[in-house]
């Protein structure tokens, strides 16, 4: 690999300043982005955010770089698109819970499967927070919110145990109390080759009472501290990633490297898509024509 | 005679398309024009395949109307379609399996193929190599070269080896022989250029085009009758550079292909009705964000999951509405298979020029029927307008401004890669930076000016597509209106209106959206009278049109049994039309006798058929009915009755029951 010239936080300054309500989350993730950015030298031209809808969705509007703002639930397909054009692009994904692992589900599982060269940082609140506080598909059993008065009654997805057997190769979880670690976490997505997802507790000071900055605070560890583990294999994963309750861990769970989808795609022999140029010439599709004679 | 129909029907498995195949591609090599349709009919349990192949010495545009020469594959085959064979017609059908239990019409010659003998001499005969005999008959009947067929033969089984495709022009040749020492030809005087076409379908011509055009992107989930597109781009796509991309659901395809539309790439997605509903969406985030993309829209008969394998023009409402708020699009609807080849190029140009959704409008008929089209239409010198591009960074104020307001309202495009263009499209209103004024920012002026900039595009974008053109005498006593595929059966209903002393002219339209509305507006005014023609039961066309120009069709003649117009068809109900004879909804003859085989597939055994069908007053439920005899196949045995409803279609069975 080329020498990482590392860039600095400034390099990434956005043009407004994000509008998430004061001491959210998000605003942890937005500067462990940057960094990460940062330290994998990706410059912001070659820098592409895509998200989708959500508070946090908004990310890609207070960075310096090219980005899609797309649909709900749709971020990573639209990122998918993107990478597979112009695989000389490093593309980020970020949204929220609702979006990656509610309404965007299937894209998130289908593009952990093919291990595309993408990373998704997922801002994990258990809470739908832009439309006031309803039950996400993170929310914790029995939480109350607006839409679950009584209790919510499903289960939380296991965004983690999710990846681990979907094919993801880089598979991390980072807290927003933890800016620097998380940059560390999600620079490494970024530098793997393949598909990666850090999901991060991001607390919404709004709308989730429970899983609150000081919640987390008692709870989490970082894997990385652990004497006995270390992130290669699937079944210690997978028990870590089952872990909740007074301790709950954050860092690195599973790497791999594995083939990526973009690697096994012929058409990029000559390069990226957008740099090919257009059309065929013309003994090719005489050769195309004569097939239906 | 300059043209001919052949209707070859079996079940699926009897291998019937490929004896198509051979006779059409053999037609095509020796340069006559072909047009096939294949129409799976619902009849027969298990599938039913109704294909027919026109042959002509001049273009031919429908698979027409009359059917002289019918190799009949399976009983039901000969019960359904000998009696359509038109006097001077032939009727082939195997001997040894088949029996001729219907009377034929007057003059039609039935050759019942010995099969067994004919094939005793070939060594051990897979069973449907009884078509190559037919085939073979077929060509001495239809005067066609034998040893040209002898080459489609050869490349069509030259992957199973020598003695395969030496088998099967011995067995051609059996039944050329034998046809040639019993039977008179059917006359047909052809004149063979032997000029080479390609034979081809709408969904080839769409992938070919797009190719040409530099198509590198590909998305598609598999759905019928846009599959093929899917088909041909896999099969194709490491030789042209495309990446094709089967995904897991619609909203990834057109969500996919527009992300690579933002990143530079020019990229293309297809669809049927069900799909295209699951994409509209992000149709109206392409417009939005101002990312090009290509849709194929091609139509099967609907609603819900509907008729996959029957053609229908229903999704018009469908393609006009799709996605909320107001946003630009192009919708093109091609007009026969020689232009879907030009229109997957225009629609990549205008996509770019105009960095919108464009959509491509077909049906499963003109996307899946071949036909031969002229080989110059297929070229890779085609024009390529990638729109405005900012490739050397912009300076105002040393600002980039994506969406900036033009007054063409086209915004110079930046991609990704480009140093200091840097810019986030949002799905969310934004400013001419792409700054969000959806929530801190909220502003009405702001929000006013662009939403005129995005629509801005159209009013230039009507300039670039061509204004439809009447066709034929302006003074004629009657216009027909139509939109898409159905231009060349409707011009052919135009020959034989006048043939049959009626002068008619034809409108036929392609681009749907934006919509030359004056140009229309000015034809329309000087018709004396307006007949739209429809693939569909609402007449979503003529709405369509009465929006855009005011102007409200006298008559439509509307079409939603699944099958394609046939020239008789529309030729017919003009005619009704024009002397003012009402035109009954009821169950025709033809239809009862229809629902006679439906109730007997899926009520009783396949021993029976319909028998003698008249006209009976009441059921007792406030309609005259059809009472059809339903008789055993082989004895002619009357087993019971049944009535079916003459107004509502409805059944009732008399002395029936399934033993």
């Amino acid at each position: 690999m080329a020498t990482i010239v590392e860039l600095p936080l400034e390099t990434y300054a956005g043009p407004v300043e994000p509008d998430w309500c004061p001491g959210c989350g998000d605003f942890g993730v937005l500067k462990a982005v940057k960094m990460a950015a940062g330290k994998a030298g990706v410059m912001p031209k070659d820098l592409v955010i895509v998200s989708g809808i959500g508070c946090s969705s908004n990310l890609p509007g207070y960075v310096h770089a090219y980005g899609v703002h797309s649909l709900h639930g749709r971020a990573v397909a639209v990122a998918t698109g993107i990478k597979l054009a112009n695989t000389d692009l490093t593309v980020v994904i970020t949204g929220g819970d609702g979006d990656g692992y509610g309404i965007g589900i299937g894209h998130f599982i289908h593009a952990m499967r093919r291990n595309l060269d993408l990373t998704y940082v997922v801002m994990n609140n258990q809470v739908y927070g832009l439309t006031t506080g309803q039950a996400s598909p993170t929310t914790m059993k029995e939480m109350r919110t607006k839409s679950t008065p009584r209790g919510n009654v499903e289960l939380p997805i296991n965004p983690i145990a999710l990846a681990l057997v979907s094919g993801a190769t880089y598979i991390a979880r980072g807290f927003s109390g933890e800016p620097n670690h998380m940059a560390d976490l999600i620079a490494g997505g970024i530098q793997h080759k393949g598909f990666a997802l850090i999901d991060v507790f991001s607390p919404c000071v709004t709308y989730n009472k429970l899983n609150t900055y000081p919640w987390f605070k008692q709870r989490v560890y970082k894997l990385e501290e652990e004497a006995n583990y270390t992130p290669g294999h699937v079944k210690a994963a997978l028990e870590k990633s089952f872990e909740w309750g007074d301790r709950i861990p954050i860092g690195l769970f599973y790497k791999d490297l594995q083939p990526t989808y973009e690697d096994s795609e012929p058409a990029f022999r000559l390069g990226p898509l957008a740099h090919q140029k257009l059309g065929v010439d013309e003994p090719l599709l005489k050769s195309l024509v004569e097939e239906l004679m | 005679m300059t043209d001919i129909t052949i209707g070859i029907g079996g079940a699926a498995g009897d291998g019937l398309d490929k004896t198509g195949d051979t006779l059409a591609r053999t037609a095509a090599r020796l340069g006559l024009s072909v047009y096939a349709y294949n129409s799976y009919q619902s009849i027969i349990r298990g599938g039913h395949i109704w294909l027919r192949v026109r042959l002509g010495q001049e273009k031919v545009e429908s698979h027409g109307d009359h059917l002289r020469a019918l190799i009949a594959l399976n009983q039901d085959s000969i019960e359904r379609h000998a009696p359509e064979v038109e006097p001077g017609g032939v009727v082939l059908f195997n001997a040894d399996k088949l029996r001729l239990n219907i009377p034929l019409r007057e003059n039609v010659t039935p050759v019942p193929l010995p099969v067994a003998e004919l094939t005793r001499t070939f060594g051990r005969v897979q069973p449907v190599m009884q078509n190559t005999v037919a085939l073979g008959a077929l060509l001495f009947l239809l005067n066609l070269d034998f040893e040209v067929a002898g080459t489609v033969l050869a490349d069509t089984f030259a992957h199973k080896g020598r003695p395969l495709v030496d088998q099967n022009l011995g067995l051609a040749r059996a039944g050329y022989d034998y046809a040639r020492e019993r039977v008179a030809s059917l006359g047909c005087q052809w004149s063979f250029s032997r000029k080479r076409r390609p034979f081809i379908t709408g969904n080839e011509a769409f992938s070919l085009g797009a190719v040409a055009a530099g198509c590198k992107f590909y998305s598609a989930y598999p759905m019928t009758p846009a599959s093929a597109i899917l088909h041909w781009l896999a099969a194709h796509g490491e030789r042209c550079g495309v990446v094709v991309k089967q995904c897991e659901d619609e909203l990834a395809v057109v969500n996919m292909a527009i992300g690579a539309g933002f990143a530079g790439v020019r990229a293309m997605c297809g669809t049927s009705g069900g799909g295209f509903a699951l994409m509209t969406e992000a149709i109206g985030q392409a417009g939005m964000i101002e990312a090009p993309v290509v849709i194929v829209e091609v139509q099967r008969g609907g609603p819900s999951t509907g008729i996959p394998t029957k053609t229908e023009q229903a999704d018009l409402n469908q393609v006009l509405g799709a996605s909320q708020g107001d946003f630009p699009r192009v919708i093109i609807a091609p007009t026969r298979t020689a232009d879907c080849f030009p229109t997957a190029v225009e629609a990549f140009n205008l996509a770019e020029k105009y960095q919108l959704p464009v959509i491509i409008i077909s049906d499963l008929l003109l996307s899946e029927h071949p036909e031969t089209i002229e080989p110059e239409t297929l070229t890779a010198a085609v024009p390529i307008d990638r729109g405005e591009l900012v490739t050397e960074p912009s300076t105002e104020n040393g600002k980039y401004k994506r969406y900036a307001f033009t007054l063409s309202g086209i915004s110079p495009r930046a991609l990704p890669g480009t140093a200091n263009a840097l810019h986030v499209a949002a799905s969310d209103e934004h400013d001419e930076e792409g700054i969000l004024i959806s929530d801190v920012f909220t502003n009405p002026a702001v929000r006013r000016k662009i939403a005129e900039k995005r629509l801005r595009k159209l009013d230039l974008a009507l300039r670039d597509l061509p204004a439809p053109q009447l066709w034929g005498p302006a003074d004629a006593e009657v216009t027909l209106i139509g939109w898409g595929s159905t231009q060349g059966v409707i011009r052919e209903a135009v020959g034989q209106l006048t043939a049959a002393g009626t002068r008619a002219n034809h409108l036929q339209v392609k681009y749907l959206h934006p919509f030359h509305s004056n140009v229309v507006s000015e034809i329309l005014s000087r018709s004396k009278r307006t007949i739209c023609i429809e693939l569909n039961a609402t007449g979503q066309f003529a709405r369509h049109l009465r929006a855009e120009t005011g102007y409200s069709v006298h008559d439509r003649i509307l079409k939603y049994d699944g099958e394609p117009f046939e020239p008789h068809h529309i030729t017919e109900q003009v005619l009704a039309i024009l002397e003012g004879r009402p035109r009954s909804p009821d169950v025709s003859q033809a239809e009862a006798r229809e629902i006679a085989y439906h109730y007997i597939r899926t009520h009783l055994v396949d021993e029976m058929r319909p028998g003698r069908i008249e006209r009976a007053d009441g059921d007792g439920r406030g309609e005259p009915v059809w009472r059809i005899e339903i008789i055993d196949r082989d004895s002619g045995k009357k087993h019971g009755e049944l009535c079916v409803g003459i107004s509502t279609g409805s059944t009732q069975a008399l002395a029936l029951d399934s033993s």
